[in-house]
């Protein structure tokens, strides 16, 4: 059996790790929504080894719907990014102030 | 140790290293794929903690389709490293400060909190229990109007991804519909009154 502990700490570190990622990469925006994939992958891990370890489906279920939600958003993110590609011929969030705010 | 604890522990090396070099690598290609290996490794751990169904899902869905969204999008921008990548080893210090220092408090909390062997277990299922159709039988009763504002959800997201990106050209043939159907006779019908010509004399010469 997999103690609880060491799966939420495998999920605590790639949370981490994507965390630094964002901060690391910044500039550029495909590796940000890469991280934050990442970051979802890290708390849906969480979700797992609680519903593995309680014996209960409804972790499971929440697992379901923040893939739904995180391919929607994935979609949409990289449908915006094209866009601004095509208006702006640059990825990097510098470049991006158009709005000033 | 058992040998699916020694799969575990595989597994999770191999997506630890797979996620670090996702925020690493130079290059946005290789990035994504080892995006896709770290999802691979996260889909085999949750195999063994019992998430079947979700597993497979993850592949399917994630390796299957939004990584390759993903390498579509990479490969499609024709993007500048170089500034990108400016900055990079100047946050890298303290960036990895803050993961280090953030990844041993969770680990020392976590540790402190939920240090146990698993209390009921997945056998609270049984070994013989189908974990698509325990899913599914939530999913579908106590869970089905968060099904179907999901459902929702991905509808939205197709539209305002195919609205986003559709584009008009100027240099574009097309039709209007909407155009098409309120047009009248006159703007494409013109009567003009003349007077009828007389018929030339035959011409001989040819």
């Amino acid at each position: 059996m997999i103690p609880l502990s060491h799966a939420l700490i495998l999920g605590a570190v790639l949370f981490s790790i994507s965390v630094v990622g964002i901060f690391l990469n910044r500039k550029n925006l495909v590796i940000l929504l890469m991280a934050i994939e990442l970051l979802l992958l890290a708390v849906n891990l969480n979700f797992i080894a609680f519903s593995y370890h309680l014996g209960d489906i409804a972790g499971q279920v929440f697992v379901f719907f923040i893939l739904t939600v995180a391919a929607a958003e994935s979609a949409i993110g990289l449908a915006i990014l094209i866009v601004l590609f095509r208006t702006r011929r640059t990825i990097n969030v510098d470049d991006i102030d158009m709005l000033k705010g | 140790m058992t040998f699916l604890q020694f799969v575990f522990y595989l597994f999770s090396a191999i997506l630890v290293f797979a996620a670090t070099m996702v925020v690493t690598v130079r290059n946005p290609v290789k990035s994504a794929l080892y995006l896709v290996l770290a999802f691979f490794s996260a889909a085999c751990i949750w195999m063994i903690l019992h998430a079947e169904f979700l597993a497979i899902v993850l592949v399917l869905v994630y390796v299957g389709a939004v990584m390759v969204l993903f390498l579509f999008v990479v490969m499609m921008l024709d993007i500048d490293l170089a500034r990108l990548r400016a900055g990079f080893t100047r946050y890298l210090p303290v960036g990895g400060l803050v993961a280090v220092l953030m990844a041993i408090e969770i680990a020392l909390a976590l540790h402190i909190g939920f240090n146990a062997e698993p209390s009921r277990a997945v056998s609270a299922l049984g070994p013989d229990a189908s974990n698509t159709r325990v899913l599914a039988s939530v999913l579908y009763t106590e869970y089905v109007y968060a099904l179907e504002i999901a459902a929702l959800i991905l509808l939205a997201a197709i539209i305002a991804a195919i609205v986003l990106t559709m584009r008009k050209r100027a240099d574009h043939k097309y039709t209007d519909p909407g155009h098409q159907v309120t047009v009248k006779r006159e703007d494409r019908l013109k009567i003009i009154k003349m007077d009828s010509e007389k018929p030339q004399a035959a011409d001989t010469s040819k």
